[in-house]
């Protein structure tokens, strides 16, 4: 894979940070956007701006048109049987959000338990505390070993009678652990339990068939696949946004209304209240098909080979302990170093243009399991080069001298 | 790279690897804890406090160098401080640190390596944090300080 040609189409990778080429290795946060995503938006503003499914004239008619387009590249991204299936939301976080309330309230009673894992992003974690609040239900943790790796026998043991959900993210944000969801999975349905799967960071780093998963909700975040912030989809199966009730009201949602009752639109009108965000359903897909056209298996196999580098390298600096070594792993690589905080860590590695993320990662618990307050995380994206690496490398044998 | 040694000074590395007054106290009479939900970094602050002035005052924690070195250096400082000057250094250690003033730093003393720290807007709290968990403490809030 020649990655110059690609590096080329993302504008934003040009430019020199501190007077230094930037860097990015914060990819699990947000991806940067090509050229064509940037594009996307400003011929939709420039030709087509109008609000979809309401106007009669040829401007609603050209959003209504992309924006449904836009659906349709979501379902073959993911392998859906159906567009009716991929509801747009926020991201990720008002995909689960929206599952919480909506599969929660009408499913779950005081004693019910919803199931997750440790390594969990706060986002699949906090609505199904809120909903347990609502409902009475009990939060199960299904632990991880000391690699960062769920053990089947645990989600076996863990799954009973008032399991009413499973949720697990298919990536770990933060450790960069690929869970064995097809087997949970399996498990889950073998206890008539449904599957919420988490797939914020899978999305960008591997081939996504919700088909093949059988999952029953599957949920992506626009921004992490190389398309723009606020706009997001939620996959579920068709018979449950059948059954379930509505998320949020308001226009769109309804086919009549009146004071006595209102009757809901159709699936996946019924859970998208409101003007949604056209332009960012559009740059979502044009980000989906930019991949596509990459190529998922050839970037899957480049960050592949650029783990194995930037890993192998990280170890061969004294006091650098690597946090997560998953057998199964996207490249996203969590650290500490000597005793030195993270957070200096960054700061240090920004002064040479050089971005990572330092912190909890949205999962304190798992921090906990770790037993540290923070790490260093970098990141990879298939635009990510082993000459980054190596600059990563090198400055952090410097912060190790400043800290002597 | 100078920025980055403004930030990074020898004091600073100094007060992180051997913070100074790092230890519980018994018999403190004043007390607060400070957290940066941000960054995770925490802090437990504790007082002795006879007839207004600071006799004691040692802190627990963990954090990054600068919230470390803050609070290693804003125990060394506060020694012997009434309460009131206590406070009034609080008010310009964070006024310093937060607001656009050009300032004289240099009746700080030593504190003024926290001068650094104003060029790296994103750690301004690092430094604060121990500050906040001071006002605290004086003004006697049963909630934990937070730089939020
Ligand atoms: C694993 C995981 N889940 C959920 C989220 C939340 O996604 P968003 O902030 O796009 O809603 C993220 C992103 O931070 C994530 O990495």
């Amino acid at each position: 894979m020649d990655i110059s040609t690609y590096r080329a189409d993302f504008p934003i990778l040009q430019q020199a940070i501190k007077d230094k080429p930037l860097i990015y290795l914060d990819n699990a946060a947000t991806t940067q956007k090509p050229q064509v995503v940037i594009d996307a938006l400003v011929h939709y503003y420039t030709h087509a701006n109008a609000n979809v499914h309401r106007g009669v004239h040829a401007l609603s008619e050209r959003a209504t048109h992309a924006y449904e387009n836009a659906r349709t590249t979501v379902k073959n991204f993911i392998n859906a049987a159906h567009t009716e299936e991929i509801v747009f939301v926020r991201g990720t976080t008002e995909a689960i959000n929206l599952v919480a309330q909506s599969y929660g309230r009408s499913h779950l009673q005081a004693g019910d338990e919803i199931l997750l894992t440790e390594l969990e992003h706060h986002a699949n974690i906090v609505p199904w505390q809120l909903v347990c609040e609502q409902t009475g239900a009990k939060l199960r943790v299904i632990p991880i070993n000391e690699a960062g790796e769920i053990n089947l026998d645990d989600v076996i043991a863990l799954i009973n009678k008032r399991t009413k959900l499973l949720a697990v993210g298919h990536i770990s944000n933060a450790i960069g652990t690929i869970n064995p969801v097809e087997d949970m999975i399996k498990i889950a349905h073998a206890n008539q339990v449904p599957v919420l799967v988490d797939g914020a960071q899978a999305a960008p780093h591997m081939p996504i068939d919700v088909q093949a998963l059988d999952c029953d909700f599957y949920t992506l975040s626009g921004h992490k696949v190389f398309g723009p912030t606020g706009i997001g989809a939620l996959y579920a199966k068709a018979q449950w946004l059948e059954k379930l009730p509505p998320y949020q009201g308001g226009g769109d949602m309804i086919s009549s209304v009146s004071f006595e009752k209102s009757s809901y639109n159709r699936p996946p009108f019924k859970f998208e209240a409101g003007t949604p965000n056209i332009a960012g359903a559009i740059g979502f897909a044009t980000a989906l098909d930019y991949l596509t056209k990459v190529g998922v298996a050839n970037t899957q196999a480049y960050e592949q080979e650029l783990l194995a580098y930037a890993t192998q390298a990280l170890s061969e600096i004294p006091g650098l302990r690597i946090i997560g070594t998953a057998e199964h792993k996207a490249s996203i690589i969590s650290f500490v170093l000597d005793k030195i905080h993270p957070h200096d860590i960054g700061t240090i590695l920004d002064s040479k243009g050089i971005a990572i993320r330092a912190g909890h990662h949205c999962a304190m618990p798992l921090m906990q399991h770790f037993k540290v307050s923070a790490t260093a995380r970098a990141s990879l994206a298939f635009y990510n080069t082993r000459q980054e690496i190596d600059c990563l490398i090198r400055a952090l044998y410097e912060v190790k001298e400043v800290f002597g | 790279m100078s920025d980055l040694r403004e930030l990074y000074q020898e004091v600073i590395i100094d007060h992180n690897r051997n913070p100074r007054n790092f230890h519980k106290m018994q018999d403190a009479n004043k007390y607060a804890e400070g957290y940066n939900p941000l960054c995770g970094d925490q802090l437990n602050l504790f007082l002795k406090i006879a007839e207004d002035v600071i006799q004691e005052v040692s802190f627990e924690g963990s954090g990054c160098a600068i919230s470390t070195a803050s609070a290693s250096l804003m125990t060394e400082a506060l020694k012997g401080k009434t309460i009131q000057q206590a406070e009034a250094l609080f008010n310009t250690v964070h006024g310093l640190l937060t607001k656009d003033e050009a300032t004289d730093w240099d009746r700080l003393g030593k504190l003024v390596v926290l001068a650094g720290v104003k060029e790296f807007p994103a750690r301004v709290k690092c430094a604060t944090l121990a500050w906040h968990t001071l006002h605290s403490a004086l003004t006697n809030q049963v909630i934990a300080a937070s730089t939020e």
